[in-house]
């Protein structure tokens, strides 16, 4: 026991691998938020009127919702005068390919590993590159362009394809959808945006690497997807930010609209900057991201590792509106020392026949909260709706929590309803058991956790489910207790 | 080869084991027999490494080492290897995946280069037969929904793989129908060979009729109280435990 806790509070003590800040000159607005500020970021992305009149829709809204006091977290009151709501890295001239962008820039991408140079030859992703809250460089979007797909940051579609953003732009979360959606709505500095035509099969993961690099910035990304009839589309998410001892703001919305026969599937690795481990500093992670399934046998698969964040709150969710669409949610969700994390997801019946599974994985350790929140509602048109869920929790060490708040509507008795929950301990026979044949404890206890997570694991693509699983062993090794 | 003197060992208050002696040789198959609650499985679990268990005097000499000084996996990357009494589940971890971590990392620990997939494909088919296990079983979850007797002939494969020096039985029997036990014996039969040392730990004689020991010892609160050759066994099986009981109390 004693031994174990010694092994914790060394691992525990490692350093957050990404923290390290770029010396980029940056451009931003003064801090604090007010309509003036709204008109300067959308001044500074050269937008058309009607964008404006949405943001500033949005912020009067914003401005009489409150902020939610429900989720199982706790932390102080944000002073959202104090952020800094627009920070672009400063550019003289707009890069119009990979190698006209600021060395610096792309070194700070060498760092976390995702080398744009590198993955343009080796890997074939489409990588679009968010740093603060401008998308530097999007890469192969020649290639996506001959089969018509749109991948571009999300000022870049509201200047070249602005029918399909003033269409879709808050179909899936209106803006005053809640608190932190509104906010987003008001400030939201660039993102991405993708649309895959009518029956495209999108042939290779396309990817968003996010990263908050400047001190007392908020990132407040928007990313939508528009996945046409019969299309297909991987899409990847990957965050990081670095070290920083004040808390950080991040409030992104994802919108994802599935037409008939669509399938989208949306991964993310999450790792933003947790604090340190007396949980000073850290993300807040504030995020609404939602999937209309708006066609017949439309199909919508989110697939979450989140090990960073001090606070996560997010609910990937589904809207299952077409005969038959499906919905799945597939997440892990880690949390150490001082992290909070209340996640889960919503899964809404309305069309007949609709299916949804949700295999949420949470663990937690150190003195770390993890909560599960799911809502299944099955309207009462939802004839023959299907759900299925299963919600494990692991515990390491008897300081952490874990909660689970399932909450289950149905309106139609053709439901078929299952809920699966357990909670376990990473025990002490299991890690012995490794130990004496001849495995390491920090190997032991990546061994279990993968096996515990792997249903979910499974669900990545190969390469992030490498990097996920790495990622897991780093937040977690030696917390046994 | 292990060389115990004088060990005694305790679980939070409870004193187990009182001054244990014990000299094993290489190639010696040692059986260790005794009435439940004499000490048997708690020297399997000192001798390995469990943490719970305090060692409060004596000495462990194994290959020249001081065996009570190595941690764990020490132990195991020395070739020390516990067929558990009750084998660990782990979930979504295949005994492949398992095994595939271990041998490697043994092979780290003694300066040898990881196996690649292949040799350690080969090697595993090897040892597979040698245990008449199925690879169907190996890559299912580690133990998960195993049978008594699946999860022992699993222990026997793990063995067979990380060819230890010195391999403790901890109640391999126990749980097992006579096919199990004829199988799972077989298996450790055929990883004898006079650099390798078994110590048996077993409650009943019925083992030893497959794994044939050169010793047997009766422990007996903490202690071993006879030693003998494989008759030792039988007349156990015969008589009980309880003439032990009387000649230490007279004693």
């Amino acid at each position: 026991m004693s031994k174990d806790n010694q092994v914790l509070e060394e691992i525990t003590s490692k350093e957050y691998e990404h923290g390290w800040s770029s010396n980029i000159e940056m451009e931003s607005a003064p801090k604090g938020l007010n309509e003036d500020i709204v008109r300067f970021i959308s001044a500074k992305k050269n937008e058309p009127e009607w964008l404006l009149e949405w943001r500033l829709k949005a912020y009067r809204q914003w401005v009489n919702m409150k902020e939610p006091k429900w989720p199982n977290v706790t932390y102080p009151e944000i002073n959202y005068q104090d952020v800094i709501y627009y920070a672009a890295p400063k550019q003289k001239v707009k890069p119009k390919s990979l190698e006209e962008v600021d060395p610096e820039l792309l070194k700070t991408f060498e760092k976390l590993g995702i080398s744009l140079t590198e993955q343009k030859r080796l890997t074939g992703i489409a990588v679009d590159a968010v740093l603060d809250s401008v998308s530097v460089a999007t890469t192969f979007k020649e290639k996506l362009g001959e089969l018509g797909i749109i991948f571009c940051s999300f000022s870049e579609a509201v200047l070249e394809h602005p029918e399909l953003v003033k269409k879709y732009l808050g179909s899936v979360v209106p803006m005053n959808d809640n608190y932190f959606a509104a906010l987003n709505s008001a400030v939201f500095s660039d993102g991405s945006f993708c649309y895959i035509p009518k029956g495209v099969r999108c042939p290779m993961e396309l990817s968003t690497y996010f990263r908050i690099n400047a001190a007392n910035t908020g990132q407040f990304e928007r990313t939508l997807i528009v996945a046409d009839e019969g299309s297909y589309v991987s899409y990847l998410e990957g965050c990081t930010a670095p070290q920083r001892d004040e808390n950080q703001l991040h409030a992104a919305v994802v919108e994802i609209y599935a037409m008939k026969d669509a399938q989208v599937k949306y991964s993310t690795v999450q790792n933003w900057y947790p604090g340190d481990k007396n949980g000073k500093g850290g993300i807040y992670n504030f995020v609404t991201k939602r999937a209309l399934c708006a066609g017949d046998h439309s199909k919508v698969s989110w697939t979450q590792v989140e090990t960073g964040s001090a606070i996560t709150w997010k609910y990937p969710s589904c809207v299952l509106k077409g005969d038959y669409s499906s919905g799945e949610f597939y997440s892990v969700a880690v949390t150490n020392n001082y992290q909070q994390a209340d996640t889960g997801t919503k899964m809404i019946h309305i069309g007949k026949h609709t299916k949804s599974r949700i295999v949420s994985k949470g663990i937690s350790a150190g003195h770390s909260q993890n909560s599960y929140r799911g809502q299944v509602h099955i309207l009462k048109r939802a004839e023959g709706a299907r759900n299925f869920s299963q919600c494990d929790s692991l515990l390491m060490g008897d300081k952490c929590g874990a909660h689970t708040f399932p909450y289950i509507d149905v309106e139609n008795n053709s439901a078929k309803v299952e809920h699966e929950a357990t909670t376990s301990k990473i025990g002490e026979d299991q890690i012995f058991y490794c130990l004496q044949r001849g495995i390491d404890e920090e190997s032991a206890v990546a061994l279990i956790v993968n096996g515990y997570a792997k249903e979910v694991l499974n669900q990545l693509p190969m390469e992030f489910a490498v990097e996920a699983q790495k990622l897991l062993a780093l937040t977690l090794e030696g917390s046994v207790g | 080869m292990l060389s115990i003197k004088n060990l005694h060992a305790k679980i939070e208050d409870n004193q187990i084991l009182n001054g244990l002696n014990l000299e094993v040789k290489p190639g010696e198959v040692h059986a260790i027999m005794g009435p439940n609650g004499s000490g048997k499985s708690t020297l399997a679990s000192v001798l390995a490494g469990r943490e719970e268990f305090e060692v409060t005097d004596g000495t462990v000499e194994y290959l020249g080492k001081d065996l009570l000084e190595l941690a764990p996996e020490e132990r195991a990357r020395e070739g020390v290897f516990l067929a558990f009494q009750y084998p660990v589940e782990i979930p979504g971890v295949s005994t492949i995946n398992f095994m595939k971590t271990a041998v490697n990392q043994v092979r780290e620990a003694r300066g040898q280069q990881p196996l690649d997939a292949v040799s350690f494909l080969g090697l595993m088919k090897e040892k597979m037969k040698l245990v008449e296990i199925d690879q169907s079983l190996l890559n299912r979850s580690l133990n998960e929904g195993f049978s008594g007797g699946e999860k022992k002939r699993n222990e026997i494969f793990q063995m067979a793989m990380l060819e230890p020096k010195l391999a403790i039985l901890d109640e391999t029997d126990s749980g097992l129908d006579i096919d199990a036990l004829r199988i799972v014996a077989n298996g450790v039969n055929k990883l004898r060979d006079k650099n390798k040392a078994i110590i048996v730990v077993t409650h009943y004689q019925r083992l030893l009729e497959y794994i044939v020991p050169d010793f047997v010892h009766v422990l007996y609160k903490g202690k071993i109280v006879k030693s003998g050759t494989k008759e030792l066994a039988l007349e156990l099986e015969a008589k009980g435990y309880d003439w032990i009981k009387d000649e230490v109390a007279v004693v």
